[in-house]
């Protein structure tokens, strides 16, 4: 297949100086080569230009280990002037939803991660946030105007669940249970430095069970295709069997090894928390820690034996990043947008809705809407503008602040999208 | 209270994203693997490109198209034989899944025979300008869908490739008219067609003279000027632009040419062949179409050409309604005929559809 620059150079050469360039394409090996087998270079050439993001959300009880874990994973310092607050500062604060925004560049790609921090804990603020991220992606998608539309959905949610109970609490449990259909839920086992082996693997398979027992759809690794290698199946069994994935995060820097590391510094071992430089960065054998002769081995995060550190962030980056966000765009966020018509359309917030005269014309057509909360009455085509603006005018009916008469709006469409931004902001 | 507040800038509006952090990092994370993933995503799903050649009969647009991806994706209807000419201006498409080195290319091709064959070619271009937009229109229809599919089937035309007869002096009326509104509503790559009757020199002062045509009549064809991206982008764009229209031969014949097996047209004078920079243009074509610029028609096509239509067809569909909460989607009108008018001015178009603009098709 052609590299990156072949094809460019292929088309530039000849421009520059055909009659040079003539004698080198009678040598030209691949005649029977059409060429489109560089239509995925074209379209890797355009994402590197573009760049991605991400957004992850980080749920749990506070002092679980979160941003550590953030730190861990990106390996970045988010959270160099946080200050701890106090009990009674604790006690009179209201959940809030923080958001940190970083980019990252390696080996010219660019991401922008944004990590959407819930410090305190309760599960409304936080469907609350998601479903206006929703909102608002659904309304610049109907919008006139598409260019730079910003895609602020969360892509994954990083659940953290406390090592020191016995399974899913009641908390958990209802927290999951309001966000699984909207985000994708990865559960993990927070601080697993403190279970052993045993301990870990009996915690995983009670909450394994209890995500059963409680009907919680959480994240679910896409099967590999049967033409895969025997490497790659085996890593994906692995990755599955492992979940919720018991991590430990570390943001400290520490010396092992005569090298600087993020590790954690216990009387009786270093817990490495990050990959040497150098060290093979994917799919290959973590690097095991020597064993020193007059020290106890070390516990090493990277080590895939200790705990499932790699295998999250393998997941999370490097192999499942654009199926969380497909899955967001393409499950959550559709089931949002049809939920979000049906109601409009529904009895309740319109009355009976007239039909006017069937047109003729084939071009239009009657979207069919699928599943049982069909409305029971026939609706028309819709103009997506006129969905908005029908958004909108819920929420002017809604609120009493009689800035504007819905008759108005009624009309026009673009008028009533104009009239709507300068209401909403 | 409202529970959303971002942190470090706590004067940023909800519209606007956070202060970006910079961060010092040790390590390597394994971002570049995304793109790995979005590769083979694309892989799996394969792509779709849909072409339309637009030309005179007899100027070797089904040859052309076979030659471009090697394959008998037409039958070219071999000259002498009887083919009745069409009365009047008709649409084939043919579709055909194409695979090279594990990559799938569902590709359409649509011909127009009967183009520019009347006595009277009034409006020809009706029919071409109204598949067009049934496209978009079929698009638009899945996409505002309650429950819509999650790829959406793409029959939007990429790329309209126009054939100019080797006449030598300029652009026809009929070419200039046929350009002037494709390309308000597609991208046009136009090529000088059956160019073995001209000689090198004839070839470049013709190239020249049709250049200058599209520079009076403000045509912009693709590479549209307006939609260089960056700096790289407008230096090899300039490059293939300063060589548009390319002169084209077609063939599907191969002949021996010491030693080598070459796609070309056997003359009693020698052969052209058609792969060979010196006789012809057509590997620049197909480098063009299919080795670098493919994916670039079709976001051209996605972001430019059918986001104006959508606004078109968004600010059309304001008929009062009956009752809060009936709306109307009036159906799609004919292409409006803008013939009476002699030169429409410059086509406004940018990189990213405004909201303003208010030319109707």
């Amino acid at each position: 297949m052609d590299s990156l620059a072949a094809p460019q150079d292929r088309l530039v050469e000849p421009l520059l100086s055909p009659r040079t360039q003539a004698q080198r394409r009678l040598k030209d090996v691949d005649k029977q080569y059409v060429g489109f087998a560089t239509l995925p270079n074209q379209v890797h050439r355009k994402s590197v230009k573009k760049g991605f993001d991400f957004t992850l959300m980080v749920a749990g009880e506070s002092g679980l280990g979160k941003s550590t874990l953030v730190h861990s994973l990106f390996l970045t310092d988010l959270y160099k002037e946080r200050k701890l607050l106090s009990a009674e500062e604790r006690i009179s604060q209201t959940v809030e939803i923080l958001k940190h925004t970083v980019d990252i560049e390696e080996k010219g790609v660019k991401l922008k991660l944004t990590i959407v921090d819930t410090p305190g804990f309760g599960d409304a603020p936080i469907t609350d946030y998601v479903d206006q991220q929703f909102e608002q992606y659904f309304r610049d998608e109907s919008g006139l105007n598409r260019k730079n539309i910003q895609d602020n959905r969360v892509h994954c949610c990083l659940y953290f669940i406390s090592p020191f109970g016995h399974g899913l609490r009641p908390v958990d449990v209802g927290f999951m249970k309001a966000l699984h259909e909207k985000v994708n839920i990865v559960p993990l086992i927070a601080k697993a430095d403190c279970l052993v082996p045993g301990e870990i693997r009996k915690l995983k398979e009670r909450i394994r069970e209890e995500i059963d027992k409680f009907g919680i759809h959480v994240y679910q690794f896409p099967e590999c295709d049967s033409d895969e290698d025997e490497d790659f199946k085996q890593q994906d069994r692995e990755l599955k069997e492992s979940a919720p994935f018991a991590v430990i995060g570390s943001n400290t820097v520490v010396e092992a090894k005569g090298q600087r590391v993020r590790g954690r510094l216990y009387p009786w071992g270093i817990v490495e928390g990050e990959s040497r430089p150098g060290a093979q960065p994917l799919g290959g054998k973590a690097p095991v820690g020597r064993w020193p002769t007059h020290r106890p081995p070390l516990p090493a995060v990277e080590n895939q034996a200790h705990c499932d550190f790699v295998k999250l962030r393998n997941m999370l980056i490097r192999t499942h990043m654009h199926d969380l966000k497909d899955v967001t765009c393409d499950v959550h966020y559709e089931n949002y947008r049809a939920h979000c018509i049906q109601q409009m359309t529904s009895p309740t917030v319109w009355g009976p809705t007239v039909c006017g005269p069937t047109v003729s014309d084939p071009a239009v057509r009657v979207p069919t809407v699928r599943g049982p909360t069909v409305q029971p009455y026939h609706v028309r085509s819709y103009c997506v503008g006129s969905l908005v603006c029908q958004i909108l005018l819920c929420r002017v009916s809604t609120c009493s602040a009689g800035l504007f008469s819905v008759g108005p709006w009624c009309g026009n469409v673009f008028e009533g999208l104009r009239a709507a931004s300068l209401y909403l902001g | 209270m409202d529970p959303l507040r971002h942190s470090p800038s706590p004067s940023s509006s909800r519209a606007s994203s956070p202060r970006t952090l910079s961060c010092e990092r040790l390590g390597y994370v394994g971002i570049e693997a995304v793109l790995d993933q979005l590769k083979i995503k694309a892989m799996k799903m394969g792509f779709e490109f849909n072409i339309m050649v637009v030309g005179q009969s007899g100027l070797g647009k089904s040859t052309m198209v076979n030659t471009l991806f090697k394959s008998k994706i037409w039958k070219s209807t071999m000259p002498g034989l009887r083919v009745p000419m069409p009365q009047t201006l008709q649409l084939h498409s043919v579709t055909h899944v194409i695979e090279e080195n594990g990559v799938k290319l569902k590709l359409t091709v649509t011909d127009t025979p009967g183009f520019g064959d009347q006595i009277n070619n009034d409006k020809c271009w009706d029919p071409i300008l109204g598949y067009i937009n049934e496209q978009y229109e079929r698009y638009l229809q899945e996409e505002i869908l309650i429950t819509r599919q999650r790829h959406i089937p793409d029959t939007r035309v990429h790329c309209c490739i126009y054939f100019v007869p080797p006449t030598g002096h300029c652009l026809r009326p009929l070419d200039l008219e046929f350009l002037q509104r494709l390309c308000r509503a597609v991208n046009v790559v136009p090529v000088i067609a059956r160019a073995d009757s001209l000689t090198i020199e004839e070839r470049e002062a013709f190239r020249h003279r049709i250049q200058d045509d599209l520079k009076t009549h403000s045509i912009e064809v693709y590479p549209q000027k307006s939609f260089d991206e960056d700096v790289n982008d407008k230096i090899l764009n300039s490059k293939i632009r300063e060589r548009i229209p390319f002169a084209v031969v077609g063939a599907d014949r191969e002949h021996m040419v010491n030693g080598r097996c070459v796609l070309g047209r056997k003359m009693k004078w020698g052969i052209i062949e058609v792969e060979n920079m010196a006789h012809c243009e057509f590997p620049l074509l197909r480098d063009l179409l299919i080795r670098s610029h493919l994916q670039d028609l079709k976001d051209i096509t996605h972001n430019v050409h059918y986001e104006n239509y959508r606004i078109i067809r968004l600010k059309e569909s304001h008929a009062l309604p009956q009752g809060p909460g009936w709306v109307n989607l009036a159906p799609a009108p004919p292409p409006a005929p803008t013939g009476t008018r002699a030169s429409p001015g410059p086509a406004k178009m940018c990189r990213w559809a405004e909201d303003n603009s208010d030319e109707d098709f």
